[in-house]
């Protein structure tokens, strides 16, 4: 390139309106304005500190099915898999019956089930309020065909007791032993407690489908005691992008790992190529030992591992994501950009304007800083634009050998919890597709902004 | 000959950064210290007179050994000359024992761990980056003939699919071949138990290395051809090149003579980055393909929290890029005799 060539003024908006000359750099805009708007939203609607607790709290997501795809996964699938259903049934002072010396209370919610699969879990969380002993109650559930099934007589254990039925073995027994008895031929599946409840008495697995209802007795011992019963029916799909091991919604993390991801990476490359363009132009500029010292060092970082060496040091040191940046702008500010970015100042120092700066006695910081970086800028900024998604990939990549902050929710976090949970191998697809699918998206709008900027302020390139 | 002395002070520099990175935590010393402690305190331990002593006593002669053998080797002096004799054992590859891994012969020695490791990263990583570079050579040159077709547009539009790293590609690809359509191994290096007999053995490590090489060559592949391409055009269009045309030479000619001879240059300076950012994209690749190679070596490093492996591979890290450089430099001034002149 001659130095003339990088002559040319550029407007914000003259830029913008090349850019948009592109199909891709409309694309790339687009994409880019989409995140915007949803990053917008994410640290509006959702504060940063409660969203962090919220995500690291181990009971706040209790009611939520585990393991969950998004609601829309259904579309792929021409199985109806089961939503949570979430009954909510009270007993107190206005349903209660004087029977001898206790009371006796009585309540039913209808449901109707109509999916083609199972439940995937039953837990009923009490929230009783007593004063001298604690309630008894019993849980049926009546199925379509008339059946009525205790479920399980239980005297609560304290004000707010948990009974996970899915996971009551006796139950479980008790259950296997009654189905066989109802069906006469032999049945070549096992059955749980979820199966047994919802199946078709028949020798194949089928959903019986129809209205269900749950009826829960209690004997109270005071007419101020009362008691919530709140009975989940786990659901295999929840939420716009499910849910993890923990039963926690996904797009949670999937929300806030944009801001997070997005400023990880347009601040280290920002702030590498700026801190690059000014090393390279002293370099270039004083020349001499300045400019000696800084090439050997280019070429010390060149064989400096930096993954390697990133590992180590949130590994040691266990950085949050923004000390973490800092130490990525130090592993690569004397990177190979430098070279490249020399090489043009050397032939913009040469040009009659410098020439002229100087004789009117302009200090080298004046030129470097007002003169030359100014005008070197525009060749440089595709390239910063376009390395952007390296940064996020880097994340990822930190997120991935787990030496990253945990409680800080990334994408990269995301799929390392998925990798480490083995959602590859047991099929738990969407927990890897979401949040790639947004990296992708994030590293493609990014990388065609640049190859557009590179057009525009390389024009040469137009013609190839 | 001085490029590689150079090139040794820059190892040397790096290595010392390393050290001092990993030292600003006390990790290094941490290594040492634990290291020396466990040796007296297993002396002692083996000596019947020992036993006799009260635990004050034990207590204290620990204490004067430990002190004595840190004057003998000296870590009792302040950092910067301490430092040195980290250097000293870095640079020797002297990397001192794992904390809890061995290597597969049972060796707890660092630099066993690590060189039994490094052919597998080799043997994977040089196959993919020189299948690529070949690759890209020669459909970059086909395309360059055909520059504006159908191909050349679609090479173009698809160069920005390059930015997704390698080690992505093949979540996709584990996700298709391996949980969808079951037909190629997840991950690892062979079956288990491994085939017996030389044959089975070489097609069972070819078969899961498909799908890591593939995901490398997929992801670098259109971005690559577009560059090469773009290299070749703008040489084609020298006068020189012209002139070739003109005195009726083949298209065949022409390519060997007057474009791949000066595009070499740029070529190989592309191969050198991608063959530099390979050693560290071959550390992700190698964790989610389960490769054993150096790249799981750190991952587990991690996952134990062993800290002298993971010093020391980075240290290996260090050379092997050097290596590189200094290979590089060589096959430089091979293709280039300017370079040779200015040497």
């Amino acid at each position: 390139m001659k130095g003339q060539e990088i002559i040319s003024e550029y407007s914000f908006r003259g830029i913008l309106k090349e850019v948009l000359s592109y199909k891709a750099g409309v694309a790339a805009l687009i994409i880019l304005a989409l995140f915007g708007i949803l990053i917008l939203y994410t640290v509006i609607a959702m504060p940063y500190d409660e969203t962090i607790a919220l995500w690291n709290s181990s009971t706040a997501f209790l009611k939520n099915p585990r393991n969950a795809e998004p609601l829309w996964w259904n579309i792929f699938s021409n199985k109806k898999k089961p939503r949570n259903i979430e009954l909510q049934i009270e007993i107190n002072s206005s349903n209660l019956v004087q029977e001898g010396s206790i009371l006796k209370g009585e309540a039913k919610k209808d449901f109707v089930f109509d999916y083609d699969d199972f439940p995937t879990e039953l837990n009923i969380f009490f929230k009783a309020n007593y004063k001298r002993s604690a309630p008894l109650v019993r849980i049926y559930l009546l199925r379509p065909d008339g059946d009525k099934i205790l479920l399980k007589e239980h005297e609560l254990r304290s004000q707010d007791d948990t009974l996970y039925l899915s996971n009551d073995f006796s139950l479980e027994n008790r259950l296997d032993t009654y189905v066989r008895s109802k069906i006469s031929e032999s049945i070549d599946f096992s059955i749980t407690t979820t199966r047994a409840l919802f199946m078709r008495y028949t020798n194949k697995l089928e959903i019986l489908k129809g209205n269900y209802s749950l009826i829960i007795e209690a004997e109270l011992n005071n007419r101020e005691d009362s008691l919530i019963a709140d009975a989940v029916f786990y659901g295999s799909v929840y939420g716009i992008a499910g849910t993890d091991h923990l039963r926690r919604p996904i797009h949670i993390a999937l929300l806030w790992g944009a801001p997070l991801d997005l400023s990880f990476g347009l601040g280290a490359s920002l702030s590498i190529t700026i801190i690059q363009l000014i090393i390279a132009t002293i370099s270039g500029w004083f020349g001499g030992w300045t400019d000696a010292l800084i090439q050997r060092l280019t070429e010390i970082y060149m064989v400096l591992p930096f993954l390697p060496i990133m590992i180590m040091i949130s590994l040691f040191y266990k950085l949050s994501l923004w000390s973490l940046l800092i130490v990525v702008v130090l592993l690569s500010m004397f990177g190979f950009g430098i070279k490249t970015t020399r090489a043009l100042v050397l032939q913009v120092k040469t040009l009659p304007y410098i020439e002229s700066a100087q004789t009117y006695g302009a200090s080298s910081w004046r030129i470097i800083f007002l003169y030359i970086i100014p005008k070197i800028l525009p060749p440089v900024v595709p390239g910063l634009v376009a390395s952007v998604p390296v940064y996020v990939f880097l994340e990822a990549i930190l997120a991935l050998f787990g030496v990253l902050d945990p409680t800080q929710p990334t994408w990269g976090r995301i799929i390392e919890d998925a990798f480490s949970n083995g959602a590859l191998y047991k099929g738990y697809f969407y927990w890897v597709l979401i949040p790639s699918f947004l990296l992708i998206l994030t590293a493609i709008s990014f990388s065609l902004l640049g190859f557009v900027l590179d057009r525009i302020v390389n024009p040469k390139l137009k013609e190839l | 000959m001085k490029r590689s002395l150079t090139l040794f002070l820059t190892v040397v520099v790096a290595v010392y950064l390393t050290i001092v990175i990993a030292n600003a935590g006390g990790y290094v010393d941490k290594i040492v210290e634990t290291e020396l402690m466990s040796n007296i305190v297993m002396r002692f331990k083996d000596d019947p007179s020992f036993r006799n002593l009260s635990e004050a006593q034990q207590k204290e002669l620990i204490e004067s050994r430990f002190k004595y053998e840190m004057k003998r080797r000296g870590l009792d002096m302040p950092f910067p000359i301490r430092s040195m004799y980290h250097l000293r054992d870095a640079i020797t590859l002297n990397l001192g024992r794992a904390m809890y891994m061995t290597s597969d012969s049972g060796s707890a020695l660092v630099r066993n761990i690590i060189l039994e490791r490094l052919p597998v990263t080799v043997l994977l990583f040089t196959t993919a980056t020189v299948v690529n570079f070949f690759l890209h050579l020669f459909l970059g040159l086909r395309l360059s003939r055909k520059y504006g077709s159908f191909w050349d547009k679609l090479v173009i539009a698809l160069s920005p699919t390059s930015v997704i790293p390698g080690w992505f590609y093949g979540i996709f690809m584990i996700m298709i071949f391996y949980s969808w359509l079951h037909i190629l191994p997840a991950g690892g290096l062979v079956d288990y138990p491994p085939p017996s007999g030389a044959i089975p053995y070489f097609l069972s490590v070819l078969k899961h290395m498909i799908l890591p090489l593939a995901s490398w060559i997929i992801a670098s592949l259109f971005l690559g051809i577009y560059q090469e391409r773009t290299f070749f055009l703008i040489y084609s269009t020298e006068d020189y090149v012209e002139v070739a045309k003109a005195k009726g030479l083949t298209p065949r000619q022409i390519e060997n003579r007057y474009l791949l001879r000066p595009a070499l240059p740029p070529v190989i300076t592309g191969f050198a980055l991608s063959v530099i950012s390979s050693w560290t994209g071959a550390i992700v690749t190698e964790a989610v393909f389960n490769w054993p190679g150096l790249g799981q070596v750190i991952s587990q490093a991690i996952s134990y929290f062993d800290a002298p492996v993971i010093v020391g591979v980075t240290v290996v890290y260090a050379y092997l890029l050097a290596i590189t450089v200094l290979a590089l430099d060589i096959i430089y001034a091979m293709v280039d005799p300017r370079m040779k002149i200015q040497g």
